[in-house]
């Protein structure tokens, strides 16, 4: 697997602090960011937007046949997730029994460590999401 | 706009090619379809293949097939559109004719994926989906539809056994198909008993991937008859896009793609649901040929597996899918499944589907998808009589 720093360099704002976008025409909401709008079709340069990080499990899977690079983690479940804000975002959930998933339980998002390319092992950190800890 | 015909067809089978490289493979299948065609040259080839730059390192393939199959000089050129591809070219080949400037042209489809035996392989399918925010996060394409697949089996109350029965009618008609991949039944008890790769999709939920290529010849409808009296003309061709991923589409749980492209494909041939003899859809999973029934009118939403249940796609039942094995039993040589599909629907309409053959079959339909169904191409095929 090669090692794609500038790839992964630009894609840091979204995958540490889940940074989209608003358009500033109609209000949606998104992430990833977009250049053009994907419900008005609007163009013009749309504000940065942070999102939460809260949301719950709309659907998940447990993963037993890793890709190469993820076999570390294996078997680990991944879930689209409904943010509070409204879009779905895919991720891997942690900090979570695989057998203890449920559609619609209640999670934040947290920074981990994806995965590693290359021999020098760069690591590529992102956003997983746990189930939401309860308040104190 | 003129109306466009198939005048020939050819395919290998579908299986682990040792013997044959990727450009060999392409050659067989389009010798096959040039000679059934009775023809010896053509004014175009298009080429529908997804991985041949991953796997084979090789990219260029309109120039490479054009210039192995003795065609050096003719236009040709790759069109990818993941496991949409060729259906993609064939698309392309089908606006090539019907536009007036070219008369006959070859659509060509052709995968060669056992070249490989791992990561290569498992990260050129996935490159289906979005890199940076699915792929990126360990979502094996497995995955990606299991993700569908479980929120479908939540919203609509039903299990993995209601979808047994497309894997089970599948494997049922690959074995009356002397070019599928597997030509054994199986069993319920198999299908429910199989290993799960990515929650809930088992092993038989997921159709198997090898080496084939598939070919049809087009020429305008006015000419065809001067070839063959077996012509099958295209009455239907639409193709569609939907967002990349799964979580920017307006609703996971329906192929947008396939209802748009299905819309414009029937309004075209002049028909409805109703009319449609038999269906190759894309069943590379379980879920997907239950929203590609739902999508394209022959079921509600959220009853596809009903028509599972009920045994309406049989070959006896009221629509027939994966009449020759479906991508679950004929195989899934990903960039070539398409053509592979519209071969089979040009055999069930000529008469020489064999042991699968729909009583007095008249109208079509095939549906390839690209992805998690960011693109979706539907055909309607009727006889040029």
């Amino acid at each position: 697997m090669s090692v794609e720093i500038a790839r992964h360099w630009r894609l840091k704002p979204q995958r540490y602090q889940l940074v989209g976008e608003v358009c500033p025409e109609c209000g949606h909401k998104m992430f990833p960011p977009r250049d053009v709008c994907p419900e008005c079709a609007d163009h013009s340069p749309q504000p940065e937007f942070k999102f939460s990080g809260l949301g719950e499990v709309f659907s998940y899977s447990t993963v037993y046949n890793p890709p190469e690079g993820y076999e570390e983690s294996a078997p680990y479940t991944v879930a689209l997730v409904k943010l509070e804000e409204g879009p779905l975002i895919t991720a891997q959930l942690t900090d979570v029994k695989n057998d203890d998933v449920k559609i619609g339980m209640p999670v934040e998002m947290t920074t981990r460590k994806i995965t590693t390319q290359g021999e020098e092992g760069l690591v590529i950190y992102g956003y997983k999401f746990r189930p939401r800890l309860a308040a104190a | 706009m003129r109306d466009v015909s198939i005048i020939g067809i050819g395919q290998t089978p579908v299986g682990e090619h040792w013997e044959r490289s990727l450009r060999h493979l392409a050659y067989d299948a389009l010798k096959a379809a040039l000679l059934d065609a009775n023809m010896e040259r053509a004014d175009a080839l298009y080429v529908g293949n997804m991985l041949s730059g991953e796997i084979s390192g090789q990219a260029h393939l309109g120039a490479l097939i054009a210039d192995f199959a003795g065609l050096r000089g003719i236009e040709a050129v790759k069109i990818e559109a993941a496991c949409a591809s060729a259906a993609a070219a064939f698309r392309q080949a089908y606006i090539a004719v019907a536009s007036g400037l070219q008369d006959v042209v070859i659509a060509l489809g052709v995968e060669k994926m056992t070249d490989d035996v791992g990561s290569k392989l498992t990260a050129g399918l996935a490159s289906a989906a979005d890199a940076d925010y699915e792929v990126i996060h360990g979502i094996s394409f497995v995955a990606l539809n299991a993700l569908i697949m479980q929120r479908y089996m939540y919203e609509y109350n039903v299990g993995r056994e209601d979808f047994a029965n497309f894997a089970i009618t599948a494997h049922a008609n690959g074995a009356g198909n002397p070019n599928a991949r597997f030509q054994e039944p199986i069993s319920k008890e198999a299908f429910l008993k199989s290993g799960v790769v990515a929650s809930p999709i088992g092993l038989l939920d997921a159709s198997p991937m090898a080496d084939g290529a598939a070919a049809v010849i087009l020429c305008p409808s006015e000419q065809a008859r001067e070839f063959t009296d077996n012509a099958i003309r295209v009455a239907g061709s639409a193709m569609a896009t939907d967002s990349l991923s799964v979580h920017d589409r307006r609703d996971p749980l329906w192929l947008q793609a396939a209802e748009d492209s299905a819309r414009k494909a029937y309004r075209q041939a002049g028909v409805g649901p109703q009319n449609i003899d038999f269906f190759e859809l894309h069943d590379a999973f379980t879920i997907m040929a239950a929203l590609s029934l739902e999508a394209a009118g022959f079921a509600e939403r959220g009853k596809g597996t009903w028509l599972a249940r009920d045994g309406a796609i049989t070959r006896d039942g009221k629509i027939p899918i994966a009449t020759r094995g479906g991508l679950k039993a004929r195989g899934h040589p990903v960039g070539a499944t398409g053509l592979y599909q519209i071969v089979e629907a040009v055999q069930q309409l000529r008469g020489e589907a064999g042991a699968n053959q729909i009583p007095n079959a008249r109208v079509g339909m095939t549906q390839n998808i690209g992805g998690s169904g960011a693109t979706i191409a539907t055909h309607i095929f009727e006889r040029l009589n």
